[in-house]
């Protein structure tokens, strides 16, 4: 009897290998990828299976191992939130923008600095400024709290600043909320976190005088932002619900849903 | 007189036939018995080897998965290499900086937390009243069960501001917060082992120091510890293991940047942490380095098993 069992959950952990990414099951689309995609990807995913009754999963993994997902065909479309690599278009995979994310520059509600222009903060975070009172605010030495190596945000954040392996971090910690927190907590730290889950315990300080606004991200004029990409697989069609899935989320309907997850389309 | 004889020897016969019959039916019955004995033995068989199966695996995925990233790097460089920069454009791949966090958190941790647990056990073994034993045991227990993301949330929340405010330096998340944090958490382990230890010490020892004019604290000093003072090792191995394979609570308490853990108060990564904050987002040699560094993680907690196994062997002899 025992043993009856022993080989009926074994045949069922080796099935639900094969169900985490069902490409081949026909009215199923899966997606995998960049965990800073979550709020926006779910939107959309859920209001296509409202739309449509084709399954949609979301695997939050980050944006590498997504792009990994769709390159070995454990998934229908990957989730990166920041370019291809020129290493990873040549293996076949290309890129599709759908949307726009304004990192958001945080600091304590306590401090005073308002305003940083990117030169300002790629200074701080190469440790070139060290002192708030430099830029303006309180004696304090400034803490840096950042994202771990391989992070989409910190990646976003570090390519736009072109402070790329010079950071002089005094935390990293291995997400959005902690950094938040971290942030909330004391008085003489910086730290970056997507706009869409910055919340009232933190400040958004404007960056060159321009705030994280979605409006202000769309024209361009906040620069501190990153794209989210769909990736596909250039020679491979898509399967007909992921192709349906795709055109649905690029097309301008699903823009409002985009909005409303505090990103900004980019159709 | 023949036919009698005769009615004997058929009756012998007949006899004979049940026993025969008799004979066979219990030897069926034994054997379905042992049929049955040799299935179920073989069901615990298997269910132990699943264990022993899971080990094997475990440890030759490591071997297999963490070699190559080493040979790549070398390992010299690898074990002793200062820098640790996996996605820079120039990556350095040298784990030095965690594995000496790695023992100099274990080692802080060992400080603080043997003399508070090793003084409890010694309090809750021979001096406390039943019922203030039972109560402190309930409290000790519970705090072995408190899940380690609680000991990190309430190290981020209460422990790293504080330490920030008390020591007046820019940021709390440090060595110092881990090694408290680690501390904590080892204190049961180290507990109850050692009042086991200390429970099991003849009577008859502490009664015949007693009778000689020892006070009871000269007696539980001079007496019970030397004689449980293997248990008491092995607790502290045990903390040692615990402190050491630690990921979460440490992550969130400790900055996770690859310092150098040159001072109490630096932001500094653990060898556990090390893996588990750059896992999720690895790729190529990163990923093959972070199995290397599990490797050595789990070389490390091998060396403390065996440790271990010393300790309670010599302390059954």
């Amino acid at each position: 009897m025992k043993k009856l069992i022993t080989i009926v959950l074994a045949t069922v952990m080796a099935m639900s290998v094969f169900t985490g990414c069902s490409s081949e099951v026909a009215g199923a689309v899966s997606t995998d990828g960049s965990t800073s995609m979550e709020k926006v990807i779910g939107a959309l995913g859920e209001a296509f299976q409202n739309d449509t009754g084709i399954t949609f999963t979301y695997n939050p993994t980050g944006s590498g191992s997504g792009i990994k997902a769709v390159q070995e065909g454990r998934c229908d479309i990957g989730l990166s939130s920041r370019d291809l690599k020129a290493e990873e278009k040549d293996a076949g995979l290309t890129g599709t923008i759908l949307a726009y994310d304004g990192i958001a520059i945080i600091v304590n509600p306590e401090n005073p600095v308002a305003d940083l222009s990117v030169e300002t903060i790629a200074k701080i975070y190469k440790g070139e400024i060290t002192n708030w009172a430099e830029v303006g605010g309180n004696d304090a030495e400034i803490v840096l709290i950042g994202r771990e190596a391989g992070s989409g945000t910190r990646d976003g954040f570090e390519s736009i600043t072109d402070t790329e392996d010079a950071c002089k971090y005094r935390q990293e910690l291995t997400s959005t909320g902690d950094v938040i927190t971290t942030v909330a907590q004391n008085p003489g730290a910086i730290g970056y976190a997507s706009v869409a889950s910055v919340k009232d315990t933190v400040k958004a300080v404007t960056v060159d005088g321009v705030a994280a606004t979605e409006a202000n991200i769309k024209d361009g004029s906040y620069v501190v932002q990153r794209p989210f990409v769909l990736v596909t697989k250039a020679d491979t069609p898509l399967t007909e619900s992921a192709q349906n899935f795709f055109d649905y989320i690029t097309s301008a309907d699903a823009n409002e849903i985009i909005s409303a997850a505090g990103v900004v389309p980019a159709n | 007189m023949k036919t009698r004889k005769n009615s004997k020897k058929v009756n012998h016969a007949i006899q004979d036939i049940k026993w025969e019959t008799e004979y066979k039916h219990q030897q069926k019955k034994r054997n379905r018995t042992q049929t049955m004995e040799n299935i179920i033995h073989g069901i615990f068989l298997l269910l132990g080897l699943i264990t022993v199966g899971c080990v094997l695996l475990i440890t030759v995925y490591l071997v297999i998965s963490g070699i190559p990233a080493i040979k790549e790097i070398g390992i010299a460089d690898f074990l002793f290499g200062k820098e640790w920069a996996s996605t820079a454009a120039q990556p350095e791949y040298g784990i030095l900086p965690f594995i000496l966090t790695s023992i100099y958190g274990t080692a802080g941790a060992i400080v603080i937390g043997v003399p508070i647990g090793f003084m409890t056990a010694v309090y809750l073994s021979k001096m406390a009243s039943p019922k203030v034993k039972s109560a402190m045991q309930t409290a000790v227990s519970l705090l072995a069960g408190i899940p380690s993301v609680v000991y990190g949330l309430v190290g981020m929340l209460v422990l790293v501001p504080g330490i920030r405010k008390i020591f007046n330096v820019p940021d709390g998340a440090s060595l110092l917060a881990a090694i408290i944090v680690l501390a904590i958490m080892i204190l049961p382990s180290i507990i109850k082992m050692s009042v086991t230890a200390l429970d099991a010490v003849p009577k008859e020892y502490e009664d015949a120091s007693l009778a000689l004019g020892a006070t009871p604290v000269e007696t539980y000093f001079k007496v019970s510890v030397p004689a449980a003072k293997s248990g008491i090792a092995a607790a502290v191995v045990l903390g040692v293991g615990r402190a050491i394979g630690e990921a979460m609570a440490v992550m969130m308490v400790a900055g996770n940047v690859p310092n150098m853990p040159d001072s109490l108060f630096q932001s500094v990564r653990f060898l556990t942490t090390a893996v588990s904050s750059e896992m999720s987002y690895s790729s190529g040699l990163q990923r093959q380095a972070l199995f290397s560094i599990a490797l050595v993680l789990f070389l490390f907690i091998m060396l403390i098993n065996v440790t271990l196994n010393f300790f309670l062997k010599r302390e059954k002899e």
